[in-house]
């Protein structure tokens, strides 16, 4: 994929810069999508991780420039705040045994909601900026919005949550747990399997991302709006199935994930890059998302077959 | 990825590029525009029109990018791939000066002339781009709010279709100022322009709600289209004044029959033709606009008089 923009957008996506326009735009993507592969592993859905990265980044700014919090103790704050709401959607899909789907189709419309309705209530705008004004910015540039030349330093991070995820399903016994969980959830059970408390983590666990793509996002861009993060709890499930994680659960990976958000930026920003109307994005994505998932099934067929 | 999704992608790109080589480095001057707006919103398809028509007309090649929805990441993700792709000239809107104007000064940095447009009145000198083309957003609302206040409207509500966008902030609040001079007050009502029939329930609540609202303002046609639907289910003795920023064949025809009173117009066409002319002129003989380098495209009205005149342009997306 990457030789076929790089072939018809010449030197322009080959250079440094093409290439931080792909990895910048890919990484917030992958850091959900690693967490949310991890997720649908264990056989659930989180249909909130957008809502939750509009309404976290959201509290953190009525926190610093409402209630005139310094920035480090309302990052900490945004974080558990992002945890707390993954614990309640696990908690309510554990306890109430609905569809996560559901559940947390809920919760995306519940934070979306708060989201608009608590900063236009507060301060009458859906829109809040000069986070540079902060205490403690300088400081939270450097671990969320560094420059590495035209690198975005959430580029590392990104890595970072591959390679954490990656480590957990295939070296530790949560990873274990993980798979047994979505592969069958009675035979888990029964092997001693911590279910509801391997879902609950999970649930916090892609909150927490979406908590900080969230900081990430607001440190790097001054400040949040009332829309950010829409669609991304979409474009995240897209990343990880392209990434040969199943819907059905059981069966994907974390690196998959990461590589799939990366995908997804190749298109995004090569369809930029190649002067070709961003109008087409979607067509694009759609037929990766398809042909991706085509192929997952081929491979793994012929895996079963062979095995 | 797959070796068929490549190859389907290379069949794609083909397609839709025609001969993909020429589109992007040619001996001609070449202008990328990135917007905020949403397919949706037919206003943005004249700026596309107006920023395409001006590359015909002075035979360079112009690209128009958006993101799918109001999406600021994803707009400044769009500014630094139009970066890397280095063009002769950039053409912005900034509608959040604060997510985008890191995107903004790197192209700047990188030598890139930028221009902005429509949206950044308050932002795109300390940017760095070389002027802004659009609509003071401020000064257009106090006008829209006083033509209200001058047709007796004391309660308005100000209908806004792109929340998070500080220029319909603005809009609102210079209705707000411009109602205030005679005693008026303004209430804003956030509606989704993605979803008509919601929006316009919206808006029918809201006006039931609040009975002594006389006055409705739409920023925009994707609002004006549900308030104008809301407001023709109230009896016509206690129906509101409505009138709306921008124009849309719906919009004009509702001008012209006097369902509307009058609407705003920033002429999009401009906002789209100029940036790419000015980027042209700069390229060429290193030339900017001066006398603070903001060309006003608006406000102009758009009145039950001239409706007939304009409603044939804008069938043709021109208007």
């Amino acid at each position: 994929m990457w030789l076929v923009f790089a072939a018809i957008a010449g030197p322009a996506f080959r250079s440094a810069d093409g290439t931080a326009a792909v990895l910048n735009a890919a990484a917030p993507l992958g850091i959900l999508a690693v967490t949310v592969a991890l997720l649908m592993i264990a056989g659930e859905f989180d249909l909130s991780v957008g809502s939750v990265i509009g309404f976290a980044g959201m509290a953190m700014m009525l926190l610093v420039s409402h209630f005139g919090w310094p920035l480090w103790p309302a990052v900490g704050a945004t974080l558990v705040i992002s945890a707390g709401i993954g614990l309640a959607n696990g908690w309510l899909v554990v306890r109430t045994r609905l569809p996560s789907f559901i559940v947390t189709l809920g919760s995306l419309f519940v934070f979306r909601g708060l989201t608009v309705a608590l900063s236009r209530g507060l301060t009458g705008r859906t829109q809040i900026g000069e986070l540079e004004e902060a205490a403690g910015y300088e400081a939270a540039r450097v671990v969320f919005a560094a420059d590495l030349g035209p690198f975005r330093i959430s580029v590392l991070w990104w890595l970072a949550v591959a390679a954490v995820g990656a480590w957990i399903l295939s070296r530790t016994r949560a990873g274990n747990w993980i798979q047994a969980t979505g592969g069958s959830a009675k035979a888990a059970r029964e092997a001693g399997v911590p279910v509801e408390r391997v879902k609950v983590g999970l649930f916090v666990t892609t909150a927490l991302a979406a908590g900080l793509v969230a900081v990430i996002q607001a440190v790097r861009f001054t400040g949040a709006d009332a829309l950010r993060g829409e669609l991304q709890e979409f474009r995240a499930i897209a990343a990880a199935v392209i990434g040969g994680t199943l819907l059905t659960g059981g069966y994907g990976s974390a690196l998959g994930a990461a590589l799939g958000a990366l995908v997804f930026g190749l298109v995004q920003q090569g369809i930029v890059i190649t002067g070709v109307d961003a109008d087409w994005f979607q067509v694009f994505l759609g037929v990766v998302l398809l042909a991706a998932a085509l192929f997952n099934d081929r491979v793994r067929r012929r895996g079963l077959a062979s095995a | 990825m797959s070796g068929r999704g490549a190859g389907l992608l290379v069949v794609l790109l083909a397609a839709c590029t025609g001969d993909p080589a020429d589109g992007v480095r040619g001996p001609n001057l070449r202008v990328v525009v990135v917007t905020h707006g949403q397919s949706a919103d037919p206003f943005w398809s004249i700026v596309s029109n107006g920023a395409h028509a001006a590359g015909e007309d002075l035979g360079i090649d112009v690209e128009y990018q958006a993101p799918l929805s109001f999406d600021m990441v994803e707009m400044a993700n769009l500014i630094e791939a139009a970066a890397a792709s280095r063009p002769d000239g950039l053409v912005v809107s900034i509608p959040d000066p604060a997510a985008l104007g890191g995107a903004i000064r790197a192209a700047v940095g990188a030598g890139i002339p930028v221009v902005s447009t429509n949206s950044g009145d308050d932002a795109w000198a300390r940017l760095g781009a070389i002027a802004h083309v659009g609509q003071p957003e401020y000064e257009a609302g106090v006008a829209a709010g006083e033509r209200l206040s001058g047709s007796g409207v004391t309660r308005a509500l100000c209908v806004n279709h792109e929340v998070g966008n500080a220029a319909l902030d603005r809009r609102c609040a210079g209705l707000r100022a411009g109602l205030a001079a005679s005693g008026g007050t303004v209430e804003v009502l956030a509606v989704d322009l993605a979803d008509p029939d919601a929006a316009r329930e919206r808006i029918a609540g809201a006006l039931a709600a609040r009975p002594e609202t006389d006055g409705v303002l739409a920023l925009g046609p994707a609002g004006a289209a549900p308030a104008l639907a809301a407001v023709r289910g109230i009896d016509a003795a206690r129906r509101p004044a409505l009138a709306t920023f921008d124009l849309s064949p719906e919009v004009l025809r509702a001008v012209e029959s006097g369902e509307i009173a009058f609407a705003v117009d920033q002429q999009p066409f401009l906002q789209g033709y100029l940036p790419v002319v000015l980027l042209a002129a700069h390229a060429r003989a290193g030339v900017a606009p001066g006398g603070g380098g903001v060309v006003a495209t608006g406000p102009g009205f758009v009145t039950r008089e001239n409706a007939a005149a304009v409603i044939e342009l804008s069938a043709e997306g021109l208007r």
